[in-house]
């Protein structure tokens, strides 16, 4: 099941997937361009390939479209969890509803949505999580930190997840992609860091299959992320990042 | 909107755009200010400025990448004008079928084939991409959509086939494939000791062989002028054992500061590649991805050329002329030294092109890529033009940057009736450029 599935990451995700003969459940707000996804997942060698059109922040429907997916998939064995939006960060600076908004998209609905489904892979002691979190999510920075907040929320309570979880049989991943060249970030210049969400999409495949914790793609983002965290709050300070 | 600078694959051509991108099929064109005009942009492998609109914007495509329907059983398949040729390969191959015509590179977008009617290796049998496209969707400016083919609006589909995506967005295309008994070819490479004995081989080679194209080394000069190796193949039958060679995909990193095609490295590597085939005739089975797509091996390999970029000069001259005409041509570029590593020759066969724009006609086709040196190549093109003009020939729009506005209305006679079909809000650089006081 992918959460999320239009985003540019999930899809490519999702096409290799499909493309090794997995059955697909997919999820995401807009309902026509999920129909034309689902369409190419089967064409692209998906046996079953079902969809729901579903706002992430409508958290009254998450539990019987998570029973849904669980019956059109017979018992749903890995999860990923991709949607979010990317904050305009000066706009949240002038407004309290936009921020609470964006923390809402993009981690309430996260915590929401786990709840649910580690209860039942708990219960079921199987299965695999994986969640799309952030680089932005490791050092709250001045240029980005309500969509950073947002994402240390979701790191942290994958971290605790994970560690209650793992007793269980159950895998959960936390994804850290850096600058990634899609639809959500059209607007920025891109330079020699950025990369394409194909690429990504191949290391979250390869991390769902080696039940890997937390991986940063690609993985030159861990050393200068323990870069950035290490700085001294004082230096910090005085970098515009 | 987001201004970016969008080049074209020679290098010599870039332009800040106005950005947009087609996010779905059901999107529409978006909304342009009064005056302005926009092209639809695939994956930018068009040499020259036909796939550019300077002081104008860009329509990208890339995002319409998905597969809409494949039957299996009649090789029939309908996807977004957006979908590389690469990835329609990797599909179809596994399922036993193959593209019916497919240029020199699979990193180009459907619609991209469509707007400039490719041709390839099998010209003779198949003719261009055009003509196995079964039906398309047109979506113009004022939001009407209309499905097109040979059949329905057909006077539509010989605009848009070979259109230069002038008539509007193509958004999806449904595709008749063929049959193949599997990835391997049967290469045969015949040398050829000048452009006499081409003519000769290229005739034998298309009676019994699908796919036939020459390289020649352009440097060669009399008794030798066009002396070449003719590469001629059939699709072969799988071989149980034979194992897949992996997509190797090394790269150019950046452009060297300068071009590392020049007269040294081309003397050298043409002398070369000539004498390598030691026998007059070599029996190979070669993967597909290395007979269609030698280049594609080594992306970015335009960067070789520097900074300043580099033109390809192709051209056709029509059969009664052809003879006469080619050794003039191949004349007048061994004379001036310039030139580059591939030098190709190809016969075009009588199958009739379905565009109004269509380049592929009866006769012989000569490409050449030149690093750009300015002037002195502007002067080879001249005379190269003339020969062209007296001979009744075309230049290719998917590969110019340069050619005189009066050489492609000669070349292309249906320009005018063409013009009425172009959607209001699309103009392309080279449109204006080759249309320009006439």
């Amino acid at each position: 099941m992918i959460i999320g599935a239009t985003s540019a990451i999930a899809e490519a995700t999702a096409r290799m997937l499909a493309e090794r003969g997995d059955a697909l459940y997919l999820v995401a707000r807009n309902e026509a361009r999920l129909a034309a996804i689902a369409a190419d997942l089967s064409v692209r060698g998906s046996p079953r390939v079902g969809c729901e059109a579903l706002d992430a922040n409508d958290f009254a429907a998450h539990e019987a479209m998570l029973a849904r997916a669980e019956s059109f998939l017979a018992g749903c064995d890995s999860v990923l969890i991709a949607h979010g939006t990317l904050s305009d960060q000066k706009a949240c600076e002038g407004s309290v509803e936009l921020t609470l908004q964006e923390l809402n998209t993009n981690a309430l609905s996260v915590v929401a949505l786990l709840t649910r489904i580690a209860n039942g892979m708990a219960q079921r002691r199987a299965g695999t999580i994986a969640v799309i979190s952030s680089v932005a999510g490791d050092r709250g920075r001045g240029s980005n930190y309500v969509y950073g907040s947002a994402k240390a929320l979701v790191t942290a309570f994958l971290s605790g997840l994970r560690q209650r979880l793992v007793k269980c049989g159950v895998t959960v991943v936390t994804i850290k992609p850096g600058f990634v060249d899609s639809p959500m970030t059209a607007a920025f210049a891109k330079g020699p860091l950025w990369a394409r969400p194909e690429r990504i999409a191949a290391g979250i495949v390869r991390a769902i299959d080696r039940h890997s914790g937390t991986v940063y793609l690609p993985g030159f983002w861990r050393p200068i992320m323990w870069v950035i965290r290490t700085i001294p709050e004082r230096v910090f300070l005085r970098l515009s990042l | 909107m987001a201004s970016r600078l969008v080049a074209s694959w020679g290098n010599v051509f870039r332009a800040p755009h106005v950005v947009y991108d087609m996010r779905g099929r059901d999107d529409s064109i978006p909304t342009l200010p009064p005056g302005e005009t926009l092209l639809p942009f695939g994956n930018g492998r068009s040499y020259g400025d036909s796939c550019l609109n300077q002081g104008g914007a860009s329509l990208q495509m890339r995002a319409l990448d998905h597969f809409i329907r494949f039957d299996r059983d009649t090789g029939v398949l309908v996807c977004e004008a957006g979908v590389l040729l690469a990835d329609i390969l990797r599909l179809v191959i596994p399922a036993g079928w193959f593209l019916p015509a497919v240029p020199g590179t699979c990193y180009v977008t459907v619609g991209g084939a469509i707007a400039n009617d490719v041709h390839g290796k099998n010209h003779h049998r198949e003719g261009t991409f055009g003509r196995h496209v079964r039906q398309l969707e047109l979506l113009r400016s004022n939001g009407t959509r209309t499905v097109c083919s040979q059949a329905e609006n057909p006077a539509w589909f010989a605009a848009t086939v070979g259109g230069l995506g002038l008539t509007g967005v193509i958004t999806w295309a449904e595709l008749q494939l063929r049959r193949i008994p599997g990835p391997w070819l049967d290469v045969e490479s015949v040398r050829f000791a000048n452009v006499g004995e081409f003519f000769a081989l290229s005739e034998e080679s298309e009676r019994n062989f699908e796919y036939t194209v020459a390289w020649i080394d352009c440097l060669s000069r009399g008794k030798r002028l066009g002396r070449g190796i003719l590469q001629r193949a059939n699709h072969g039958q799988e071989r149980p054992r034979a194992v897949a060679p992996a997509e190797r995909n090394r790269s150019v990193p950046f452009p060297p500061p300068v071009s590392l095609v020049n007269g040294l490295s081309l003397r050298v590597f043409n002398t070369f590649h000539y004498h390598r085939q030691l026998t007059r005739r070599r029996r190979t089975r070669d993967y597909f991805r290395s007979f269609f797509f030698p280049l594609d091996g080594l992306l970015h390999w335009n960067r070789l050329y520097g900074p300043k970029g580099f033109y390809q000069y192709q051209c056709v001259v029509p059969t009664p002329h052809a003879r006469e005409a080619t050794v003039e041509l191949l004349e007048t570029i061994a004379r001036s030294g310039q030139g580059s590593f591939l030098a190709v020759l190809k016969g075009f066969g009588s199958v009739a092109s379905p565009g109004m724009l269509s380049f592929p006609r009866p006769g012989i086709t000569l490409a050449l890529d030149f690093p750009n040196k300015g002037p002195a190549l502007e002067r080879l093109f001249e005379s190269l033009d003339s020969i062209l003009t007296s001979a009744g020939g075309a230049l290719y729009p998917a590969k110019d940057g340069r050619m005189p506005g009066t050489l492609f209305r000669a070349g292309y006679p249906r320009w005018q009736e063409f013009s009425e079909y172009i959607d209001p809000a699309c103009s392309s650089s080279f449109w204006r450029r080759v249309t320009e006081g006439a």
